[in-house]
């Protein structure tokens, strides 16, 4: 029971929400709480995978390979923690305000409608409910992002709209090829009968289906291009909550089902993989350096961190991948802060163009000290989580012998600290280009919009002290990633027997 | 019978893909409408077709005499959610067309955006 509840306590929030009458401080109060409910069941299924190993709950009591599993592994358990922190996050900024239009059109449920995909599409044990639990969460995105309609907003929702429908229907038709030769899709099932087929010419296509579908949400090369064309244009909180939580989907599928699904490390699918998350770093960084733009600055450096998170699914082994989570954990936390960030910029000038800011620290000096940490962070420089999280992906490059990948991976680090650098002495530190009268009548930056930002970048904070613990967890999650028997034992059962396997 | 629905389902794909490629949104909703069709029809012949055979199994009847109902469980669920797909990406072409008088993705595009930054639509 406990493992449906991330799922079940949005979607009860959103009911509620809708139900409410739409006073503002009300629903704030609510899907606050809402957020909060979720973020202490996701700490307790977590604490709970720590102590006994992988949690599955069968719903509606059908047995493993017939109904719908729900399956906590720790890599998932970590996934839902970080959904439901940036969930509170994206939530309490709501206390700084919303727009009042927004907030009639049903923002508030939107927000605990999409948590409740993501969540879902982390615990799922089944591939078609990983479908299903997509598209709920790209629906809600999608309305997320077109209810207020500005022209560039309606233009990037469309891009955003079209390019995840043609994933969606990449998925479907991997999904039926899938089931039409395996005869199964429960994840676990799936996992003991497919790769003992062999069937190297349906295994390369299925692959190729796969890494197009999912590398479509989670923004690798050549198929990004939907992500910077429209992550810029949404208010901050639904730019973080996006940001943060929906490409990291993309990556997560990817990682579990082809952990699952393909296990033989020589496929040209990983040669493939490791060779777009190289290109997707280089792009990415190399678009991030050209764009005048805060959000649009991130959103190329969220692409360009895409290849971080995928290079080490391609390197396969337990290290790399350990390192890869890691390195996802932390730019979750990251990028929906910088987002947040960029709120305050909305708030107070009206704009993310750079060449319109500046001038922030010598209004606030502290905000602009606080944004420091998570823009440095991102760029890896030590000590901060970032620089934890690029020595565990970049040191087992160098252990497989992968200099070149490395090679490319610490240069785009240096194109990133040169970004970020840039990005704060342009926001930040250089004189305000217009003293414009707008600024000066605009009130300070109060708490209700600095708390999220404060509470995240403590946890990043934490994440840089507690980086020993935590870098051994996630190399325990890759580690049971790769160990497929566990999982699959875990999901069927005492019946399966292991030499079956 | 399974080679014309192969038949079938990749003309959907190919037309469906070639609209997508179009530069109006009209095609382009057509075109994903299409495009989800053919996924459907192609998860009905890949799981197998079957000629008048019961979904349910009874006891002491041979297994081979049945019809795989999950396939037709996952193509209802894809036509549920491609419905609701569908009715969203519409509104949406139509508040664009709105906004921008044309329904041409050069005409919308994020150039002819900055030229006229940001204004809320006449809707």
């Amino acid at each position: 029971m406990l493992l449906a509840l991330p799922i079940l306590l949005p979607l009860l929030t959103a009911i509620v929400l809708h139900l409410l009458p739409h006073r503002s401080r009300l629903l704030r109060v609510v899907a606050f709480a809402g957020s909060l409910g979720t973020l202490v069941t996701a700490a307790s299924i977590f604490v709970r995978v720590q102590r006994t190993g992988i949690q599955v709950l069968q719903v509606a009591s059908w047995p493993a390979p017939f109904g719908i599993t729900l399956v906590a592994d720790l890599f998932s358990a970590l996934m839902i923690v970080m959904v439901s922190v940036i969930g509170v996050a994206v939530t309490g900024s709501s206390f700084a305000g919303v727009d009042p239009r927004r907030e009639a059109l049903g923002y508030h449920p939107l927000i605990q409608v999409v948590l409740m995909g993501v969540a879902g599409a982390f615990l799922t044990g089944d591939i078609f409910n990983l479908y299903v639990w997509f598209e709920v969460m790209l629906i809600g995105s999608f309305v997320l992002m077109s209810l207020h309609r500005t022209r560039a907003q309606l233009h990037a929702a469309f891009t955003y709209v079209g390019l995840n429908l043609l994933a969606s229907a990449f998925l479907l038709t991997a999904i039926g090829l899938l089931y039409g030769q395996a005869g199964t899709l429960n994840l676990a099932d799936l996992a003991r009968a497919w790769p003992e087929r062999r069937t190297p010419g349906l295994d390369a296509a299925l692959s190729m289906l796969f890494l197009t579908a999912f590398g479509i949400k989670a923004g690798l090369f050549p198929l990004f291009f939907w992500l910077p064309a429209s992550y810029h244009t949404p208010p901050a909180a639904v730019g973080a909550l996006l940001a943060g939580l929906l490409t990291k989907v993309g990556v997560y599928a990817m990682i579990r089902v082809f952990t699952l699904l393909f296990p033989d490390p020589n496929a040209s699918v990983y040669s493939v993989l490791l060779l777009l998350s190289a290109v997707t770093m280089v792009v990415g960084l190399i678009g991030a350096l050209a764009q005048r733009d805060f959000r649009r600055v991130l959103s190329f450096n969220l692409v360009g961190h895409i290849g971080f998170t995928t290079v080490g699914l391609a390197l396969w082994t337990p290290a790399a991948l350990g390192g890869s989570i890691l390195y996802v954990l932390h730019h979750m936390l990251v990028i929906s802060t910088l987002f947040l960030v960029s709120g305050l910029f909305l708030r107070q000038r009206r704009t993310t163009d750079l060449n319109a800011l500046g001038g922030l620290y010598r209004t606030q000096p502290g905000v602009a000290c606080l944004a420091l940490i998570p823009l440095f962070s991102l760029a890896g420089v030590p000590p901060l989580s970032g620089f934890v999280a690029k020595v565990g992906v970049v040191g087992p490059m160098l252990g497989t012998g992968q200099y070149l990948v490395a090679a490319v991976a610490l240069g785009v680090s240096l194109l990133t600290v040169l970004s970020m650098a840039r990005l704060w002495e342009e926001s930040f530190w250089k004189p305000a280009s217009v003293p414009s009268s707008s600024s000066v009548g605009r009130p300070r930056l109060g708490a209700a919009i600095l708390a999220p930002i404060v509470f995240l970048v403590s946890l990043t904070i934490a994440l840089m002290v507690l980086a020993g613990p935590v870098s051994s967890m996630t190399m325990r999650a890759a580690e049971q990633l790769l160990d497929r028997n566990t999982y699959v034992h875990a999901v069927l059962g005492e019946g399966v027997p292991r030499a079956a396997r | 019978m399974e080679l014309l629905l192969a038949i079938v389902a990749g003309v959907l794909y190919a037309t469906g893909i070639y609209l997508m490629l179009r530069r109006r949104l009209a095609q382009l909703i057509i075109g994903l409408s299409l495009l989800s069709n053919g996924s459907n029809i192609l998860i009905l012949s890949a799981a197998g077709v079957t000629r008048a055979k019961p979904p349910l199994i009874t006891a002491g009847v041979p297994l081979e005499q049945y019809a795989d109902p999950v396939p037709q469980s996952l193509i209802l669920t894809a036509i549920v959610i491609g419905f609701g797909v569908l009715a969203f990406s519409l509104v949406l072409a139509h508040r664009v067309h709105q906004s921008a008088g044309s329904d041409d993705i050069d005409a919308i595009g994020p150039d002819s955006i900055n030229a006229s930054p940001d204004k809320p639509d006449r809707a």
